[in-house]
């Protein structure tokens, strides 16, 4: 009893300090997600933070306790980023929409350009005891005088007492604590005059040269109340549409854009946009014949090995399938690596020990399509074909052996009983197997990543290879650094494949049953 | 005369029976072995580039695996073993502690009834169709965001990273583990909880060791899951001294295939060597576990 009563006290003092602790961390990040204005952050976290505590305290929850931990971990990062997925599809994030329309905004309307006959400001640049400088400038139109604070450029009295002449020979020699910098000095801090740009308005005072700074004026104008943006030399307007300004009478568009909601616009682009039309759906077709293919070539193999080796009688039949399963042993993306550098055209073993010694040829295996396609189709055959063998030969050993004694006597021919009986039989338990490996294919990254990337280029593509697949295309598109980043359309076809998938695997599920075994079970 | 000829008959008849499969497995262990025997024999040939190299190297050296371990060879700044290290330290992390979440949940789903159970089933399932690799790009930015509140757990960090596989680890496994739960008869618990044990400990103390060759099996797919990931490790980790093994390696050998071969044979075989031993020793029971829906990378 004491132990008992002891185990549950502690146990009572354990969920406290979890709750107590869960929630502190919760309130904390949940405030500095508000402080950085991440309010649908915020509130999510409280509401889980809510949830938690609840499943913990009340009782009619208790099942749900020992789901806790495997569920926090499924929301934030598998539910969560298929929901954003789902958003990201409808953006148009990537490059040139990288900024949120007021960063957009702000960053067009620091474009400046010359105006016809600008305006030449003479300076004089002064400097503190902390090393900080001033700039007193003379417009050269109408003499006026201007003083910087920081970025900003003030208007200042010619009185001012602020501006004190010490040797009375109409140069200001101190204001206040800044006083003024020799020509010596002025050169040496010619990096920082040249990146200064003080700013009043929609004038921007660039240096020109060692005395002169000159007016440039801000091309952009954001009309607040009619959300265009106006250019002020030409006076064209242009209207934010789908994450950039464009021009309501020419064909010009605003660099950089925003982020907007663009709605299906990268599933449209996918099928008419001619540039990602003709490249998507070649890397598509691919990748259907990819998927299909593996299956094919290893199942091929790995059940004409398995019909050897399904022989007792058969010596060393240890040995050759303790050898034989190495392949798939090894992580696949140490297979993919060494094999990349076999087909190396000028030094890897494929030319150099087999190719060229026997046939006399040395072909450049990733920059023909076909061979590209041979090549990266070998590799997944040699680190394969071993589970379908291994899958197989299970598979016939659970085969009757009355059934071929009783074929026997009918007369049938070996080839016969492997048609009538074993082909049949063997499909039974392997045919969901093989849909499970073609999904699998369908996304197999790392082979064509690391063994191909997805080379050689297609011709007027920026993007895609001959042998990407949707899913290393999806990768490209958004991290691989070459070409414009796309987020927006990477999250679409990511969609896309999911679709396909999903469909595959919903009717693997049919197929097998395994939803109707569940639901008896549930 | 006669004696020869009905040698030769006997050894048609062995091979027509036998020996023909010999002939054709010898010819299938050519295929699988030649890479490998390559390998090998690049990993302990002096001359270390690709193009020069021969099946029996003259000279064998272990140079390539002294290198691997100590590191010393200037032109190359790829410390393998950090990336061996970090490889090991996620998969082994994200095997304890996804098996542990698969089993606390597969425990719920067997033992208990209550509402939104088959709901829970079927949803793990439908989510478990979209392979998490796919929501890569969501991914990158969920972890830029939680970089900004709490650096150690953004990108470029394990902890981010181990995080994003816990997420994956449970989907299907959690099905299999419940399987094999219930499989269990009720009653061992049953007699466990009229001595006063709660449903907790009755899990801890009964259930989890009878369970001890599925959490193995679901231990160590989480674990070669992991350790053989390229593309997730590739998005979120940026500094080469946070790179997995995956990911370094292809960074290293990338573009440089013919004057790296030799140190990079060497650490592609000791970067194998932990799961192809795993692997073969445990090949029944982890082939089960493949067969029942799971993947290996």
């Amino acid at each position: 009893m004491r132990n008992i009563f002891q185990s549950r006290v502690s146990g009572t003092l354990l969920k406290t300090v979890f709750l107590g602790a869960l929630d502190g961390i919760a309130i904390w990040a949940s405030v500095q997600l508000f402080l950085q204005s991440e309010v649908g952050f915020a509130v999510a976290l409280l509401i889980g933070a809510a949830v938690i505590n609840y499943v913990f305290l009340s009782q009619k929850t208790y099942p749900v306790r020992y789901m806790v931990p495997g569920l926090i971990f499924l929301f934030a990062f598998v539910v969560y980023p298929i929901g954003y997925t789902f958003y990201l599809s409808t953006t148009n994030y990537g490059t040139g929409h990288i900024l949120n329309k007021s960063q957009a905004i702000e960053s067009l309307e620091t474009q400046y350009y010359q105006p016809e006959n600008p305006t030449s400001y003479t300076f004089n640049a002064y400097e503190n005891d902390q090393g900080k400088m001033k700039l007193l400038l003379k417009s050269g139109t109408d003499e006026n005088l201007y003083l910087t604070e920081g970025k900003k450029l003030k208007e200042v009295n010619q009185g001012s007492d602020r501006l004190v002449d010490t040797d009375g020979d109409g140069t200001i020699d101190r204001i206040g604590e800044y006083s003024i910098m020799t020509r010596t000095e002025v050169i040496r801090s010619l990096q920082t005059l040249q990146e200064w740009r003080p700013k009043s308005g929609k004038v921007s005072l660039q240096m020109s040269d060692l005395n002169h700074f000159q007016e440039q004026i801000a091309q952009y104008e954001y009309i607040e109340s009619r959300e265009v943006m106006k250019d002020r030399r030409t006076g064209e307007i242009f209207k934010p549409v789908e994450g950039t300004f464009v021009s309501t009478t020419s064909n010009k568009k605003l660099q950089p854009g925003f982020k907007a909601s663009v709605g299906l616009e990268n599933f449209i682009r996918i099928f008419t946009d001619p540039l990602i039309t003709g490249p998507f759906f070649r890397v598509f077709t691919w990748t259907f014949i990819w998927a299909f293919m593996s299956v094919l070539t290893t199942f091929a193999l790995g059940l004409g090995i398995a019909l050897l080796l399904n022989d007792d009688q058969l010596s060393l039949k240890p040995l050759y399938k303790g050898l034989l399963i190495l392949p798939y042993a090894i992580p696949a993306f140490i297979s993919a690596l060494i094999w990349r550098g076999f087909f190396n055209t000028n030094v890897g073993i494929i030319n150099t020990k087999i190719l060229q010694p026997l046939f006399g040829i040395a072909p450049a295996w990733f920059q023909d399509p076909i061979l590209a396609k041979v090549a990266v189709l070998l590799v997944n055959l040699w680190l394969g074909f071993p589970y379908m063998m291994i899958v197989c030969l299970g598979a016939l050993q659970s085969i009757q052996p009355e059934l071929y004694e009783v074929a026997k006597v009918d007369g049938a021919s070996p080839f016969q009983q492997f048609r009538k009986i074993t082909f049949p039989l063997l499909m039974v338990s392997v045919a969901p197997l093989l849909i499970g490996s073609f999904a699998f294919n369908f996304n197999n990254f790392n082979i064509i990543f690391l063994v191909s990337r997805g080379e050689p280029p297609i011709v007027g593509a920026t993007t895609a290879g001959s042998t990407d697949i949707l899913i290393s295309y999806t990768y490209k598109l958004a991290f691989g650094g070459q070409g414009a980043t796309q987020y927006g359309l990477a999250a679409a076809i990511s969609i896309i494949i999911f679709l396909i998938v999903g469909t595959i695997s919903a009717v693997n599920f049919h197929y097998t049953g395994a939803l109707e075994e569940m639901s008896e079970n549930v | 005369m006669s004696n020869d000829k009905s040698l030769l008959g006997q050894f048609w008849s062995w091979f027509v029976a036998r020996g023909f499969k010999h002939l054709i497995m010898l010819a299938i262990l050519a295929f699988v072995l030649y890479p490998i025997i390559w390998i090998i024999s690049a990993s302990i040939n002096p001359v270390g580039s690709l193009s020069a190299q021969s099946l029996i190297p003259d000279n064998p050296t272990l140079e390539n695996y002294r290198l691997f371990f100590l590191g010393g060879a200037e032109q190359y700044d790829a410390p393998f073993l950090l990336w061996l290290w970090n490889s090991l330290k996620l998969s082994v992390l994200t095997g304890v502690i996804g098996t542990a979440m698969c089993a606390l949940a597969a425990y719920a789903f067997s033992r208990f009834r209550f509402t939104g159970r088959r709901t829970g089933l079927l949803s793990l399932l439908l989510v478990q169709l979209f392979p998490q690799m796919l929501a890569m790009v969501a991914l990158y930015f969920l972890l830029l965001q939680i970089g900004d509140l709490a650096p150690w757990l953004g990108l470029n960090t394990h902890l981010g990273l181990l995080m994003v596989y816990l997420g994956g680890s449970l989907g299907f496994h959690t099905w299999l583990m419940k399987g094999f739960f219930d499989s269990i008869p009720h009653s061992l618990e049953e007699s466990a909880q009229v001595d006063g044990a709660s449903h907790f400990q009755a899990f801890m103390r009964i259930i989890l060791p009878l369970a001890r060759p599925m959490l193995a099996v679901i231990f160590i797919l989480t674990m070669i899951f992991v350790y053989s990931d390229f593309i997730l490790a590739s998005i979120l980790l940026q500094d080469t001294s946070q790179y997995t093994l995956s990911v370094g390696l292809k960074l290293f050998i990338f573009g440089s295939y013919n004057q790296r071969w030799g140190i990079f044979a060497a650490a592609a075989l000791i970067g194998a060597l932990p799961i192809v031993i795993i692997f073969l020793s445990l090949q029944d029971q982890i082939v089960a576990g493949l067969t029942q829906g799971s993947v290996k990378g």
